[in-house]
């Protein structure tokens, strides 16, 4: 029985070398359950090891593997060479810096997750003799899906908004500070508004929304950035007539 | 010795590259034609303030062909519009809970495709009622 | 570490945006139907938008801001809309694209406003 093999076209970049990134070409023995990360991980092992990318898990949870596949953000541990009949190209992915092959720059968004504040902040100061925080599954519900954001920045490559503005927050840390405004046990979301209303927050976005269609956990960031246009405008508005430091 | 060269690629021509791309700028496109509308309309409010002959000028002109086809194609595009504003409409809402369950994004779709609907027609039986 | 964060004036415009957005969607086709196609081909009789008929709507107070609503925010949901379209091809929101976008917008509702107004009760 012959062998299948598909042509997987890779955009290198080596900087100590290249000017620009430049697509290689590699023909790569397949069978039908082998991911993108597997024929890439073929390609290092037996046809150039110096291809360089970022994988963990490989089953989609950890995040690392994002890349383009055929121009469309996909984790490579989680799609398959099976549904590219002939040619596959791969390459870093879009709106990042690349820093080699396909290994993106991801200080930004470090950064940006940073800046919203990625853990419960109480309503009060919480001595440990109270006890935990009690929550209830109707709780949980409320931010569950946000929370489920394995942080593989797909989104980001899907948002052309970011790609345009690498100052907007971008929908990935948005959906998490919604997270965290969602939950019962925190009481930060004024706190977070600033950022939300801020000219790098939520109204960069114009409603593409293609980061949810792209998102390999549902987590629907683009729910998270448009609800919080609501929550900011009720903001910018109503801040006049509230006193400061008042409901959440 | 640093070797980083960090490579940024330009964004040109970003939205051609991908269907779902071209169909929003074809959505929001559909703006132009809204404008275009709203245009006309503010022609006919003027003509109305100059009176009875730059009214029925305005009507006249709404009256020829190339007026009549701009229109369908207005139509056409305001049609996108509205469709296209209730596609999207379930990432901007919060969840709707209904008997314990969250409305589905197909559902608040079509709810609003329906509002169009009934809009639709009590507007003409408004207009077909007030002649 | 990143300056002082500036609040956003976009709740406006996107406010605006919204507004204008929802009533083109829910009566923008009919009415497109209705003057652009309907009375011009006689579907529904020409005095339905005859002079002294729409004269008394605009005349009266509730017309007046009906009308106005409607065209207004109709412009401001467009401008909004081309403006960011513009950034989106490349072209950068100077002053220049805000003129040509908000400025018509607003230049549209102030006319209306005064035409209506002239008009009188």
């Amino acid at each position: 029985m012959t062998e299948q093999t598909i042509v997987i076209e890779v955009m290198r970049y080596r900087p100590e070398q290249d000017q620009e990134p430049w697509p290689q070409r590699f023909t790569v023995p397949y069978s039908d359950d082998m991911s993108v990360l597997q024929g890439l991980q073929y390609i290092k092992d037996y046809l150039d090891e110096s291809l360089s990318f970022r994988w963990s898990c490989r089953m989609a949870i950890c995040g690392s593997c994002g890349m383009m596949v055929d121009g469309i953000p996909k984790l490579a541990c989680k799609t398959f060479l099976r549904d590219y009949p002939g040619q596959v190209r791969i390459e870093a992915l879009h709106h990042f810096p690349i820093e080699r092959d396909l290994v993106v720059v991801l200080d930004d968004f470090m950064e940006k997750l940073e800046r919203i504040q990625p853990y419960i902040i109480p309503k009060e100061p919480r001595a440990l003799s109270e006890g935990e925080h009690l929550q209830t599954p109707a709780q949980l519900d409320l931010y569950a899906q946000f929370s489920s954001c394995i942080n593989c920045l797909l989104c980001y490559a899907a948002c052309p908004q970011y790609g345009l503005n690498s100052d907007f927050l971008g929908p990935g840390a948005i959906a998490l500070l919604h997270r965290y405004n969602q939950d019962s046990r925190d009481g930060a979301s004024q706190l977070r508004m600033q950022l939300i209303g801020a000219e790098e927050g939520v109204f960069n976005c114009t409603a593409v929304g293609y980061c949810s269609e792209v998102c390999p956990k549902q987590v629907d960031p683009a729910n998270a950035v448009n609800l919080n246009k609501t929550q900011s405008a009720k903001d910018y508005f109503l801040r006049f007539v509230k006193p400061k430091g008042s409901c959440q | 010795m640093n070797q980083r060269r960090p490579y940024v690629r330009p964004m040109t021509g970003w939205w051609k590259k991908n269907p779902y791309f071209v169909e929003y700028m074809v959505h929001e496109g559909s703006a132009l034609f809204v404008a275009l509308y709203a245009i006309v309309l503010l022609v006919g409010v003027l003509c109305l303030m100059s009176g009875p002959a730059a009214w029925n000028g305005w009507l006249a002109a709404l009256a020829s062909p190339l007026s009549v086809l701009l229109h369908l194609i207005i139509l056409a595009m305001v049609g996108y519009h509205s469709y296209t504003w209730f596609k999207i409409m379930p990432r901007t809402l919060p969840p709707v809970i209904i008997a314990g369950r969250r409305l589905s994004a197909r559902c608040i779709t079509t709810s609003g495709l329906a509002a169009v609907a009934f809009c639709s027609v009590a507007l003409w039986l408004l207009a077909w009622g007030c002649a | 570490m990143k300056s002082e964060l500036k609040r956003s004036n976009a709740p406006i415009f996107w406010g605006l945006f919204g507004a204008g957005g929802m009533l083109a969607a829910l009566f923008g086709p009919m009415l497109v139907v209705i003057t652009g196609v309907a009375v011009p081909l006689g579907w529904l009789p020409a005095k339905t938008m005859g002079y002294q008929h729409i004269l008394n709507l605009a005349r009266n107070l509730i017309g007046k801001g009906l009308i106005w609503a409607l065209i207004t925010l109709l412009l401001w949901h467009a401008a909004h809309r081309i403006y960011h379209s513009l950034h989106d091809i490349g072209i950068q929101g100077g002053p220049l694209a805000k003129l040509l976008t908000y400025g018509i917008a607003m230049a549209g509702t102030v006319i209306t406003l005064v035409a209506l107004l002239v008009m009188g009760f």
